[in-house]
Parts: C-alpha cells; structure tokens; sequence
C-alpha cells in the first residue's frame, strides 16, 4: 500500500473533479426528478382515468427494474432506435427516469396522509377541486415529504456512482483510473472516496432528521 | 416488434444468469440477514462499545456507494496479493451493504416491542439474551416482515452490480448476449423482462403483507 503516492496533489485534484461531477449529476437529476416525480404522484393522486393507470404500470416497471440496467438502456440502446446520448446525458436520464418514481412515490403516500376532512372543508368552502390541492393539499403533503425526499437525495448521490459502467468521468470513474496506475493505490484510493462519499451524505442525513424533528 | 429469436437462441444464458441472480440474492438475503440481526442487537445492546460498534457501522455503510463496495470487495483483495471470485465478491459486497439497512429495519421492530415486555421478562428472571431470543424477537420478526421484504426487493435490483465485475448474473449475461449479437436494445428488455419476473411477484407480496399486518393492528 502506498498513501504517500495515492494522496499526492494531483491525484486529489483528479477525485475532487471526479466528485464535482458526481455532485453535479445528482443535483441536476433530483432537481428534475422532484418536477416529475410532483407530476406523477398528483396525476396518480388525482386519479384521472386512463393516465393514472399508464402511470401506475410505468411506475409499477420502473421500480422494479435495476437502475444499472437502465442506465446500460440509455446509453447502449436508445442509440439503436435513433436516440443518441452523451454519457453525461444519458447518465442523467436514467436517474431521472428511475429516481422520478420513487418520488413519485413518497408524494403520493405525502399527498394520501393528509385527512379527508381538509378536502371536504375546503371544498365546501367553495374552492374547486384544483384550488383545493394547490392550496391547501400540497402545501401540507410537501412539508411531510421533505425528511423523505432528503434520504432520497441521498440515495441518489450513491447510485450516480453506477454510472462509472458507462465510464462518466464521476468520482468512482476517477478513482478506477488512478487506480489502474498502480496496485497499490487501490486500497488508500477506495478509503479516500469512501471518506468523500460518507461525509457528504452523513451531513445530508443529519439535515433529514434536522428537518424530521421539524416538520413531523 | 422484438426480435424473440435473440431469446430463444440465447435462452441457456439468460437461464444461467437469472438462476444466478437468484443465487446470489438468496445467499446475500440470509448473510444479511444474520448479519443484521446481529449489528441491530449491538445497537441496542446495555453496553455502550457495542453502541458505538454497531452504530458506526449502519452510518459509514449506509452512507457510501454500493458500488464502491462490491469495488473494494473485488479489487482490494488483489491488492493485497489474494486471489477472489467475482460472485463471491459481488454477493460479499452485497452482504455488507444490505446488512446495514436490515439491521436498522430490526431494530426499529424491537424497539416498537413495548418496554414492558423486556421488564415482565428479566423480572421473571430470564437473562438478557434469553429475553431477547424467546420474547422480543419472535414478536419483533412479525413487524420487520414487510420492511424486510422491501430490502430483499432491493437486494435482487442490486444484485446487478454482479454484472459489473463479471459475476455471472442476468446482467453480465445481458452484455455478453448484446456484444455477440451487436443487438442491445431486444437484449436488453429481455433482460428487464427476467428481472421483471422476480421483482413484481416480490412487490405485490410485499404490498400485501404490509396491508394485512395493518389491518390486524
């Protein structure tokens, strides 16, 4: 094993930019993510006919599915039906895909805890149906989800990591790399990234359960 | 329209790799398992060390990639001048992943056992670990079931990391069957068709149990 030679500056410059990457493709797939994952959960919610039922089978597909192999799907097989991705966006599509429905899912059971009790009281109170769920469900289901969609957060940051098999320059991808050079990186390598992994993702829970003793 | 005669000329490969994907889920399932159990009574155990043992272990564990796992379960070996075979590695990084979540799973269905419980069974004079092993976890397994399910659903996704070190699974098979044929997309959905034929089954009983257990609350 050799630190000395793993930790030299520039292989730690390499790991940060591998990590920026890493950071970078979450926060863009949770950002678009959450929009979708609002969008299917309310139409789910709000049963309409024919589209909450393709949206359960996509839902119900998807989350079965193991992400890597959408990931393989996005970059290996779109391209045969005339779809062709960079890593990066393929990388992300896949995310956004996936992780849209487990959203999805956590606003769905947000939006069917909040009591019957608040629609009929606002709908008698002459809001229609619309006005109600804008104003009065999603403000309330929101707030519940928020400890969720945190730890979701978090998983996401871990899964980009699937991407280093479409070889997207992210942090695992980084680390393989120095990692080739010589067989004696390889274990203060992976203890380097497994540091960088776990401290950002131990200060993301503990924001969760910040946020949980708030809101619930 | 598919093309079915990539499935059916590759039918042994895809045979061999979803038994795999059984096999290596199953025996990561009861590794994690025990495993777990164990990690989750450390965490609860009167006796602080073990606290902190199991507690860092949920929370480092927890907290970095599986990929990174199965990486160093695959890689680190070699490293070190040993020799390991890929399916070991990929069902041993599998173990130590998924051993974290479950332990936190038991432990929340111990904790939800009522006090009193353990108080009525020390004062009756059992031992801690006589209490543990005949009151608190045969009532605590009733309420972990349908989380545990869910992390042996996600145990099966997972278990396509195999594919990644070449550990012989569905996945591996899938890019072996597509780098023969130069056909990725029919591949492909075959390969999701198979994980489909494991997962769905599992959700829909894990959906079950979880209404049937809330309703005899």
């Amino acid at each position: 094993m050799d630190f000395i030679g793993a930790y030299s500056p520039s292989h730690i410059i390499f790991l940060l930019k591998g990590f920026s990457v890493t950071l970078l493709v979450a926060f863009i797939s949770i950002t678009l993510s959450f929009i979708f994952g609002i969008m299917i959960g309310v139409l789910r919610y709000t049963k309409v006919p024919v589209i909450s039922h393709l949206l359960a089978v996509w839902v119900e597909t998807i989350r079965n599915l193991p992400l890597l192999l959408i990931i393989f799907f996005t970059f290996f097989a779109l391209p045969e039906i005339g779809l062709k991705l960079d890593k990066m966006a393929a990388a992300i599509l896949a995310l956004v895909v996936f992780e849209s429905t487990m959203l999805s899912e956590i606003v769905r059971s947000g939006l069917n805890s909040i009591e019957k009790g608040q629609i009929e009281a606002a709908r008698s109170s002459g809001l229609n149906y619309l006005q109600t769920l804008w104003y009065i469900i999603l403000p309330q289901a929101l707030r519940r989800m928020v400890p969720p969609i945190v730890s979701q957060f978090i998983s996401l940051l871990k899964d980009t990591s699937f991407a280093v098999v479409i070889s997207l320059p992210e942090l695992m991808n980084h680390a393989q790399i120095i990692n080739g050079k010589n067989i004696n990186y390889v274990i203060p390598i992976f203890i380097l990234v497994a540091l960088m992994y776990f401290t950002v993702n131990y200060l993301l829970s503990l924001v969760s359960r910040r946020l949980e003793n708030k809101y619930i | 329209m598919l093309n079915f005669s990539i499935l059916i000329d590759h039918w042994d490969m895809y045979i061999e790799g979803f038994f795999n994907t059984i096999k290596a889920s199953v025996f990561a399932m009861i590794a994690s398992l025990v495993a777990g159990t164990i990690i989750a009574i450390f965490r609860i155990a009167p006796f602080r060390p073990l606290n902190w043992l199991g507690t860092m272990y949920v929370e480092f564990i927890r907290n970095i990639p599986l990929m990174l796992i199965v990486f160093v379960f695959f890689f680190a070996p070699s490293a070190l001048g040993l020799r390991i075979n890929s399916f070991l590695a990929g069902t041993l990084g599998l173990t130590t992943y998924t051993a974290a979540f479950i332990a936190e799973s038991i432990r929340a269905g111990i904790q939800a056992v009522p006090k009193g419980q353990m108080e009525a069974a020390r004062s009756s004079g059992l031992t801690y670990v006589q209490t543990m092993w005949y009151i608190i976890l045969p009532q605590a397994i009733k309420i972990v079931i349908p989380p545990l399910g869910n992390q042996f659903l996600n145990l099966v996704k997972n278990s396509s990391v195999l594919g990644v070190i070449a550990g012989l699974d569905l996945m591996y098979f899938g890019d072996l069957i597509s780098s023969e044929t130069f056909v990725t997309f029919d591949v492909y959905i075959f390969v999701a068709m198979f994980y489909l034929l494991l997962t769905i089954p599992l959700s829909l009983s894990v959906s079950f149990l979880e209404r049937r257990l809330a309703k005899n609350r």
